[in-house]
């Protein structure tokens, strides 16, 4: 978004958290929804609750595209949405996840060490000519980091997306137990279909 | 417990939650299902002759009845040609159960014959889907299933079952509790909101009710009158409304919206508050966005709460169903009077009457309709189909009941004008019931005629032939520099088509026969054709152009009114 005195002003991004029923299916729909109403996704991240057949979705839209109190009205509208949070305006603690595989000789592999150790990043893996680091953080960390690491060389980078939880007591969870009977169906058949491999799940 | 096996589940299911018909077509996989439908006597099966149709039938049966429809198709092809008709229910908020089957479980995902991901294709275009892959899901699945489609804003939902799961054997038990934790609508209204929207009411000088589909399917006619007349409020309705607030009272002022009366565009937008009741605020009913009425504050109360702000934005949103809102905000709101405002619309109604049928020695289709009008006394249920025709049945049919009109508005589906009027014919068995149809639109689903015959219907089919696609002939005519491209379309003799499904027809080449065959065609008991043969140039009157705001609404130019 270009303002009034030409300056480039980054765009604003919402982070929304979806918890969701967990069921085959539920991660296109969320994800049809948004193509279908022209939503941009930045990331999505899923994974599951503190709860027995909830998920949690983490999705960062782009404001521009997507006015925030839409995404949340339409995601209500998914059955298998049960509850939708806007943490764009909590105090919020945000993480990402990276793997960067940098590549590495006896020469440097000291200075990689030397980055990892400032950014707290992990090494988790070291070969001859290779190193991996696991850092986490927020996206500017991450940014950084690689920047550090390309004079070197990035032979591979995995990045998730971001995972948000607001500080302090305020939960962005479900009180609602799953029913009675779908519990029961459940720990007598299992969440999955036996035997058969759906062909879109969602897990 | 008994055990049963899949299919005689879902029709237990069906049975108890008071399905009385299925509209469908048979094939591979759900020949387990068809092998069980004479085990339930009392679910009659009408054999269609496409399942594109059995799926507007079974929407034409729910709009008429304000009940749950119900199609049926087999796997792949029979799957994927109900997907125009389930569409068309999604667009409209009409209660339908689609019901297919799928190749068997092991061959899910692997392309085999007749396999069409189904619950992919339909998900954006239903409320909902299911694919159960066991025979112990399928009661709850059902449930749910027609729980969601009847209940909140109504719409279409999908069951999908593999070929093995009507097949497999499980233990029924009926679910006497559902309990959907992501599905709770909303319908009594913030009392907080519904004081605010009085309080801005009660301010109001020109106040305007635009009332939508919402009003029907919320059964709200009586509460909307009541509060209509306690503060003196005119109503226009969008194109599905039409019927949800008699168009004999005197507060009523037509439709609204791209062909709706000059004098209801007109009151929208110079209206200071708007108070849209179960509508959408379409562009088709508001215009260009962006202009319209920018002045006025507008209530919007709807029971989907994705509908408010997604057009516009809102003074005060009230979420909720309208029977239960309306009478809450008509307790609140001040006995009033508006005669100056009532009086201004009064003047633009006279001087802009839109719907004037003029002197012409040619048959006008406005004069059929208006004709159909009268001889019916107003009571037949009008199905109409898409374009011009539909158009003319919306301004020169008048309207008394809900559900009196069945019409495809959001998705504007041609075809639906035959299986439509069938599935309300079905539903309505003692109504008289009167396919609108335009000679294109007919030709899309007109196979259907077999049905007619089948089962005995009397549905009455007006063909408006004027030998284009009127609606788009106007447009290029309008738009496009009279550039006619591809609307001229040639037919078969209609007459004779009727008479080789046994089916009574009659041509009306003049005006002078019109009335006599409206007469003969309700005098017969069966079904009848009548090929009305009308002026081929009529366009229609007034008109928003695409693209344009309700103020620069047009009427009918001098040359047409001349010709």
């Amino acid at each position: 978004m270009t303002s009034r005195n030409g300056k480039v002003q980054p765009v604003q991004n919402h982070t929304v958290v979806a918890i969701v029923e967990d069921k085959p299916g539920v991660l296109m729909r969320v994800a049809s929804l948004f193509r279908r109403r022209g939503f941009n996704i930045e990331s999505l991240t899923v994974g599951p609750t503190e709860s027995p057949g909830l998920s949690r979705i983490t999705i960062v839209v782009d404001g521009e595209s997507a006015p925030v109190e839409q995404v949340e009205k339409q995601l209500y509208k998914l059955i298998d949405v049960v509850k939708v949070s806007d943490l764009s305006h909590e105090d919020t603690v945000a993480r990402e996840l990276a793997m960067i595989k940098v590549r590495a000789n006896n020469v440097n592999r000291h200075e990689i060490i030397e980055i990892a150790n400032i950014f707290r990043a992990d090494i988790v893996d070291v070969a001859t000519n290779s190193i991996i680091l696991q850092v986490v953080g927020d996206a500017d960390k991450i940014d950084g980091i690689i920047k550090m690491c390309e004079p070197y060389g990035i032979r591979e980078l995995s990045r998730t997306g971001r995972m948000s939880m607001v500080r302090g007591p305020k939960t962005t969870t479900v009180h609602e137990p799953e029913p009675e009977s779908i519990a029961r169906v459940h720990a007598t058949q299992g969440r999955r279909v036996e035997g058969v491999e759906l062909p879109f799940s969602s897990d | 417990m008994a055990k049963m096996t899949g299919a005689q589940i879902l029709l237990e299911c069906l049975q108890r939650e008071g399905v009385d018909t299925i509209f469908g077509y048979p094939g591979g996989v759900v020949l387990p299902l068809y092998d069980t439908l004479p085990q339930f006597p009392g679910i009659r099966h009408v054999l269609v002759r496409h399942e594109q149709a059995a799926a507007h039938m079974a929407d034409g049966y729910a709009r008429a009845t304000g009940k749950l429809g119900v199609c049926l198709g087999t796997s792949g092809p029979g799957a994927t040609n109900l997907v125009t008709g389930i569409c068309t229910s999604y667009m409209d908020s009409t209660p339908v159960l689609a019901l297919t089957g799928n190749v068997a479980r092991a061959l899910l995902g692997k392309d085999g014959f007749q396999e069409a991901d189904i619950t992919g294709i339909t998900q954006p275009i239903t409320k909902h889907n299911y694919l159960v892959m066991r025979a112990d899901n399928v009661a709850m699945s059902v449930r749910e299933a027609i729980h969601i489609a009847t209940t909140g804003r109504p719409g279409p939902v999908l069951v999908d079952m593999p070929k093995d799961v009507f097949q497999e054997e499980a233990e029924f038990e009926w679910p006497e509790r559902l309990s959907l934790r992501g599905y709770k609508p909303t319908t009594e209204g913030h009392p907080g909101m519904i004081r605010r929207a009085a309080e801005l009411i009660d301010g109001a000088e020109r106040p305007i009710i635009i009332a939508g589909h919402g009003v029907i399917w919320g059964d709200a006619m009586d509460e909307l009158v009541e509060f209509a007349e306690k503060a003196e409020i005119p109503v226009i309705n969008t194109f599905l409304g039409i019927g949800g607030f008699p168009e004999s009272h005197r507060l009523s002022y037509g439709w609204l919206g791209m062909h709706g009366m000059y004098y209801a565009n007109m009151a929208a937008d110079n209206a200071d508050v708007v108070i849209g009741v179960g509508m959408r605020f379409d562009d088709r009913a508001m215009g260009r966005f962006k202009d319209f009425n920018p002045g006025a504050k507008i209530v919007h109360i709807d029971i989907d709460p994705a509908e408010i702000g997604k057009n516009f934005s809102t003074a005060v949103p009230i979420v909720g169903d309208v029977k239960r809102v309306l009478p809450k905000l008509t307790e609140q709101v001040a006995e009033t009077r508006h005669p100056n405002w009532v009086e201004w619309i009064d003047r633009v109604r006279e001087e802009h009457p839109s719907l004037h049928v003029r002197e012409s020695r040619r048959m006008l289709p406005q004069y059929v309709m208006r004709s159909l009008h009268e001889e019916t006394d107003g009571n037949a249920t009008i199905v109409t189909g898409v374009g011009q025709h539909q158009m003319w049945a919306g301004q020169h049919y008048f309207f008394k009941r809900s559900r009196q009109l069945v019409s495809s508005g959001g998705l504007g589906t041609m075809g639906f004008e035959l299986p439509g009027a069938i599935g309300a014919q079905v539903g309505r068995p003692n109504d008289e019931v009167w396919a609108i149809c335009g000679d294109a639109g007919f030709q899309m689903t007109m196979q259907e005629m077999a049905v007619l015959v089948d089962e005995q219907l009397p549905v009455k089919i007006a063909i408006f032939n004027n030998g284009y696609l009127g609606m788009v002939r106007q447009w290029q005519q309008l738009f496009y520099d009279k550039n006619l491209v591809s609307v001229a379309v040639t037919q078969p003799d209609f007459v004779k088509l009727a008479d080789a499904y046994g089916i009574r027809a009659i041509r009306v080449e003049t005006k002078a026969e019109v009335i006599p065959a409206i007469r003969e065609a309700r005098a017969h008991p069966g079904p009848v054709l009548v090929d009305f043969q009308i002026d081929q140039e009529e366009n229609v009157w007034p008109m928003v152009p695409a693209g344009a705001a309700l103020s620069e609404t047009i009427e009918a130019p001098a040359e047409e009114l001349a010709r």
